[in-house]
């Protein structure tokens, strides 16, 4: 799917909850619950997306483009026909990079100004 | 887990469908992971609250893209959002304003404790009865007539009057009323400040007592609270302030600004035809209006009996104070809520059609839609949203339109009611006349989407352009609620047609004198300074020689009351000679006192004999001035000149014959009337007796005349105030004043509907137009004549129209019937007033198919054919 910079920037800043839903998803197709799952082992159980959280936000960011179903499922032993697996798009991929460079940029800026963590 | 599915119920479906069964795996898990009561008890707490809050979001996300969809939508069809609103408001706000304004004059309990329990008494002829039994009572029949019956808890009596209040700056003259002690506690209406009239003594300690009303409390006063005790001077007498009413008392008329106390005295006994009383009273608890009627006939039969001269033929009567009004009121105000009746069912119908064509338009849309794999509910929610979207916007413009109407309505509040004059919005009619149009919109906006959405993927007719799909059972609604439309608009023409030729034939009746160029204005002489007639007749000949003599004023002369201002005022007669009346009724004339050359001043003909001149005064022969009828019935075949008769308990002779002049009103019957000499009024007679009414007939223009006017009266008495400065053709107008309001507001209602009528009929043949375009191309590209089409599209409209015209007219005959008290003897079934109003819709028609059909003829085939 074609898309060009202003599509990408239109979305930013992202939504906390879909910035970590896009990262669950960089490597990994998963279903809902391994995202939750995910996202609170990353951020050492800060970040608990709830589960009206969680869908709504996949339910945009399917609209979005952001996030495809995918067809692909594991094994049918480890498979559980309710879940539905999503996996992150080209575009979900440009906006989360577009969202990592300009949070870095900020960071790099308030850097600048002295404000680096652990510092007085 | 079931409670879960519950909650799940609360997301909307589409959410619910997507990803109902994930959410419902993942809550499982994460039970089956949560030991222990406290682990689980927060598990529940957690998922409800994040349930809640999530699924309100969800709705709030649907709702915002959906008002986000329409808004794009509706400014893609302006003119169908216009439309549609414009329709809406008008349905809405006639209806808020008509119903607020019946709901205020016919309903809404009188502002009085237990306000069904007053009634007002009246004397009349025996039969009639009801509205024919407004006359007032004669101190004499008011006093016994109180002491003999049983079924009233209590009674009173009063007179309304005017006074000259003096006090700082310019003289002013106030309405207000005298009351006997009873009358303001029986209305059950505590005073604001201070106390009522004592009625301990008959009042007697209050007879120099004053009550204002909080209007007057407020504009002369300041609305001081310090203002009991103050001394006031009403006609030149000192009186003091003893209380002041609350805001929303208005008695017995809103134009009362105050009450002074009516003692009886023995002398007002003596004249048991003396009829200038109005009374009210309060029933006892549980006696019930028809109880009470017995016991006053009981007592009526006894006074006629002893006093047959006077009561002979009369009856007593009394009627609930809530029915103070004319039943004219009543029926202008019923036809007006008729009238809005039939533009909501107009709005309703139009609403309809709107959204029935937009739907016809919009299917390929929403198959485009369905066929994408919005689910029905989706589709349906959208055009709920839409359709509320625009039931609001119209509601709210509705709101302005009734707020601007309902002043407009204020003159069909009848004054004689004792209540304010401006009824204020009722917010429950503006609830219901929005649902209604809003379940409409509903209902006709839904009824397509279902359609849409009920077919499994998609309709592949309706995806294909131009293909005219629907079928024909939603074209047949249609006709039928364009047929609809027009009947509403005939029957709304017809009886505004006839009402504006009951009020031509009105203002084209003879008043009996000539109102152009003559202008009025009131001086009330007050007792005790004037007691003496000789000098009030000081007064007059002062001011009058004065004024006759200014440039441009051709003649002036004073009347006890001006004719259709003053109506009533009447004397029995009795000639000598005659036989024992028949009827009471028949001898009773109207009376006034003038003064010379009031004839001449008001363009009354003088038919023979003189006029009263300025020296009939008293010790000369009373002179009586007589109307034609009073001539012919008492006099048929004889001269008239130098007959004498009695009235007022004295003899007079006729000097003079002049025309009838229509004393009650251009549209009600009127006595013979007789004029005495504004000289040979006895001193002691009664103050609404004295002529107070001053009449010039002038040339050139009024502005400089009424100043000089003013003076003249200022320089004879400088405490006298001038005050009710009018034409007497604005007297005569005023006479059509609340009908011509009626009229406007019907007529602007029947201009509508006819509008509305007309879009309709554009509505629904552009609609078929476009439909059977290809039909239409194919027809041309065989050969058919332009004009074959657009009689096919006419002949359409036509039929339609007719279809409507029966039922419309016969419906609108039957408005007539009811409404025929005022027509004012229009037929109902007035064949021009028909005619007229079935051309008008004839002609809407014809312009509401003039663009359809310049756009069928226009249709190019090869276009058309080539889409297929």
């Amino acid at each position: 799917m074609a898309y060009s910079r202003t599509d990408v920037d239109a979305l930013l800043p992202l939504p906390l909850a879909t910035f970590h839903i896009l990262i669950a998803l960089a490597h990994e197709d998963r279903h809902g619950y391994a995202i939750m799952l995910d996202v609170a082992k990353r951020t050492d159980g800060e970040l608990r997306l709830s589960a009206g959280t969680l869908y709504r936000s996949i339910q945009r960011m399917l609209e979005q483009g952001l996030i495809t179903e995918t067809n692909e499922r594991p094994a049918p032993e480890l498979d559980d026909e309710r879940r539905r697996y999503y996996r992150i798009t080209p575009f979900g991929a440009a906006v989360a990079r577009a969202e990592t460079q300009r949070m870095a940029n900020l960071v790099r800026m308030a850097r600048v100004e002295g404000l680096s963590p652990g510092r007085a | 887990m079931r409670f879960y599915r519950l909650l799940l119920l609360l997301y909307p479906s589409s959410f619910r469908r997507e990803y109902g069964a994930e959410m419902s795996a993942d809550f499982a898990r994460r039970r089956r992971e949560s030991s222990g009561a406290v682990a689980a008890l927060f598990l529940w707490l957690d998922t409800a609250f994040d349930v809640l809050r999530s699924a309100a979001a969800a709705h709030w996300d649907i709702l915002l893209q959906d008002l986000r969809y329409t808004v794009r939508s509706l400014s893609r069809a302006w003119g169908f959002a216009f439309g549609a609103i414009a329709v809406i408001a008008i349905g809405v706000g006639a209806n808020t304003a008509a119903f607020s304004v019946a709901d205020f004059v016919l309903f809404r309990p009188l502002p009085f404790p237990d306000p069904d329990a007053l009634v007002r008494l009246c004397w009349g002829p025996r039969t009639g009865g009801g509205w024919g039994c407004m006359n007032q009572l004669s101190p004499a029949n008011y006093r016994d007539y109180k002491n003999m019956t049983s079924s009233f808890q209590a009674m009173g009596a009063y007179f309304g009057n005017a006074v000259n209040l003096v006090g700082s700056g310019e003289p002013q003259r106030i309405s207000g009323a005298q009351v006997t002690s009873d009358v303001l506690p029986l209305l059950g209406v505590a005073p604001l400040l201070g106390r009522l009239f004592d009625s301990t003594s008959g009042g007697a300690a209050d007879v120099r007592g004053v009550v204002l009303s909080y209007g007057l409390w407020q504009s002369q006063f300041g609305g001081d609270s310090r203002v009991l005790g103050r001394g006031v001077n009403l006609n030149g007498t000192p009186y003091e302030v003893i209380g002041v009413m609350p805001p929303d008392l208005y008695f017995p008329t809103r134009e009362t600004k105050m009450w002074t106390l009516l003692l009886l005295r023995d002398e007002n006994y003596t004249d048991r035809s003396d009829n200038y009383l109005e009374a009210v009273a309060r029933l006892k608890p549980r006696v019930s209006m028809d109880r009470a009627r017995a016991d006053l006939n009981v007592v009526a039969a006894r006074l006629a009996r002893d006093y047959p001269d006077v009561n002979g033929d009369a009856g007593f009567s009394f009627f609930a104070m809530r029915d103070t009004m004319s039943p004219r009121y009543r029926l202008m105000l019923l036809g007006l809520c008729g009238a809005s009746l039939c533009i909501l069912l107009l709005t309703c119908a139009n609403l309809a059609n709107l959204l029935l064509a937009r739907a016809g338009a919009r299917e390929r849309e929403l198959a485009v839609r369905a066929a994408l794999g919005a689910g029905k509910e989706r589709l349906v929610r959208q055009i709920v949203t839409e359709s509320m979207t625009l039931a609001l916007a119209g509601g709210i413009a509705g709101v302005a339109v009734a707020a601007a109407a309902v002043p407009l309505l204020s003159l069909l509040v009848p004054d004689t009611l004792p209540v304010a004059s401006q009824p204020s919005l009722d917010l429950r009619v503006l609830a219901l006349a929005a649902a209604i149009t809003a379940l409409t919109g509903l209902g006709f906006g839904v009824l397509p989407a279902l359609r849409v959405g009920g077919r499994t993927g998609g309709n592949l007719s309706a995806l294909r352009e131009g293909v005219g799909s629907g079928g024909g059972q939603k074209q047949r609604l249609r006709n039928v609620l364009v047929a609809v439309e027009v009947a509403v608009s005939v029957v709304l023409l017809i009886s505004s047609g006839l009402l504006i030729r009951a009020v031509w034939r009105i203002q084209s009746i003879d008043p009996g004198f000539v109102p152009e160029r003559v202008v009025a204005l009131r001086t009330v002489l007050p007792r005790p300074k004037y007691d003496i007639t000789q000098r009030r007749v000081q007064f007059y000949n002062r001011v009058l020689t004065d004024i006759r003599v200014l440039p441009g004023v051709q003649s002036a002369g004073y009347i006890t009351g001006l004719p259709m201002v003053m109506t009533g005022r009447i004397t029995n007669v009795v000639i000598p000679g005659r036989e024992v009346p028949a009827g009471f009724r028949n001898e009773v004339v109207s009376v006034r006192s003038v003064t010379s050359q009031y004839f001449r001043t008001m363009g009354i003909p003088l038919l023979r004999g003189r006029d009263i001149e300025e020296g009939d005064v008293r010790g000369r022969a009373n002179a009586a001035v007589i109307s034609e009828s009073f001539a012919t019935r008492y006099w048929p075949s004889e001269d008239p000149i130098g007959r004498t008769f009695e009235a007022r308990g004295e003899v007079r002779a006729v000097v003079g014959v002049v025309g009838d002049v229509k004393v009650r009103g251009l549209e009600r019957a009127e006595e013979p009337q007789l004029y005495l000499s504004a000289g040979q009024v006895p001193d002691t007679a009664f103050i609404n007796d004295d002529p107070k009414d001053l009449v010039v007939r002038y040339s050139g223009t009024t502005g400089a005349l009424l100043s000089t006017v003013r003076d003249i009266v200022q320089a004879a008495d400088p405490e006298q105030p001038i005050s009710d400065v009018q034409t007497l053709d604005d007297v005569v107008a005023g006479e059509t004043a609340t009908r011509r309001a009626q009229l406007r507001v019907l007529g602007a209602l029947a201009a509508i509907a006819l509008l509305l009528c007309g879009v309709g009929i554009y509505g629904l043949l552009a609609f078929t137009v476009s439909q059977r375009s290809r039909e239409i191309g194919v027809r041309l590209a065989l050969g058919a004549e332009p004009s074959s089409v657009a009689r096919m599209i006419v002949t359409k409209a036509m039929k339609l129209t007719l279809v409507g015209l029966v039922p419309g007219v016969l419906a609108a005959y039957a408005a007539a019937l009811g409404m025929r008290a005022l027509l004012f003897g229009v037929a109902p079934a007035d064949p021009a007033t028909i005619l007229g109003a079935v051309v008008l819709v004839c002609v809407m028609t014809l312009a509401g198919s003039l663009v359809p059909v310049l756009r069928a003829v226009r249709v190019n085939p090869m276009l058309v054919l080539r889409a297929e």
